[in-house]
């Protein structure tokens, strides 16, 4: 009798530390999953991918409705200001890619009703390469690319 | 960690521009410590909100890709002198943090 107490004791205080031990290491943190988070887009480690992950296409058109503003030269490529805007009707997201990164989609806005499409951030870049801005209209993806020099990486340790 | 949200609202014209500034070490999981070589746990914003009197006017979805201590600009048609923006956000480890302006 007192040895299977003593046996529930035990279990009961490992099954306790092994679950301690799981959310210490992240494995079970809380509301880790947001619902609309597009996670497969910000895996992907192609633009095409992403974009398709994201918008379930990767066609776009190249458009001067689509403005960029990006640094010719970063020299820092942890932070590297971004800014898009445009003037098409009825946008109803933007996205922001770097290229050459390993995963490239940055940073996706989705535009309320009231929304203006004009987004500026500041993001990290790995390399001197394309920085992408992609708008989504009604009629289908609008796009705009800019090249950034890195002088230094913003990505590594 | 987390911070306070820094916000500026300003109305011109029927237009009201929104910058904020966030305090979030914006960590991509990528990165290796440099003493112990153990990689450092990701730790970054994954989404933002802009309301306009309790209205969403924005939604971001972010990655580690977005510098550390992030600043965001958008804006909107519509907002009066004295009217409130807030912004929230959540990162990849559940903690949030939200903050509210008057519209100057």
């Amino acid at each position: 009798m007192i040895d299977a107490k003593r046996r529930t004791l035990l279990k009961g205080s490992l099954g306790a530390s092994a679950i301690g031990i799981a959310v210490s290491a992240g494995l079970l943190t809380p509301g880790t999953v947001l619902a609309n988070w597009p996670k497969a887009a910000f895996a992907a480690t192609e633009t095409d991918a992403a974009l398709n992950d994201l918008l379930g296409s990767a066609s776009t058109e190249t458009s001067d409705q689509v403005k960029i503003k990006a640094p010719d030269i970063a020299e820092n490529g942890a932070v590297v200001p971004v800014t898009v805007e445009s003037d098409v009707a009825g946008a109803k997201s933007i996205a922001i890619i770097a290229a050459g990164n390993g995963t490239p989609l940055i940073a996706s806005f989705d535009l309320g009703a009231d929304a203006i499409p004009f987004v500026s951030t500041r993001i990290k870049m790995a390399k001197t390469a394309d920085v992408i801005a992609v708008v989504q209209t009604e009629s289908g993806l609008l796009s705009a690319a800019k090249p950034v020099k890195v002088t230094i990486g913003g990505c590594g340790g | 960690m987390a911070g306070n949200i820094k916000i500026r609202a300003k109305s011109s014209n029927g237009v009201t521009t929104v910058k904020a500034l966030m305090s979030h070490e914006m960590e991509t999981g990528l990165r290796k410590d440099k003493a112990t070589g153990e990689p450092i746990p990701a730790h970054f914003i994954q989404e933002v909100t802009g309301k306009w009197n309790d209205q969403v006017v924005m939604t971001a979805f972010w990655s580690g890709g977005v510098s550390k201590n992030p600043y965001l600009s958008f804006k909107f048609n519509g907002g009066e002198k004295g009217e409130s923006v807030e912004i929230s956000w959540v990162d990849n480890q559940g903690q949030s943090e939200s903050g509210t302006a008057e519209i100057s």
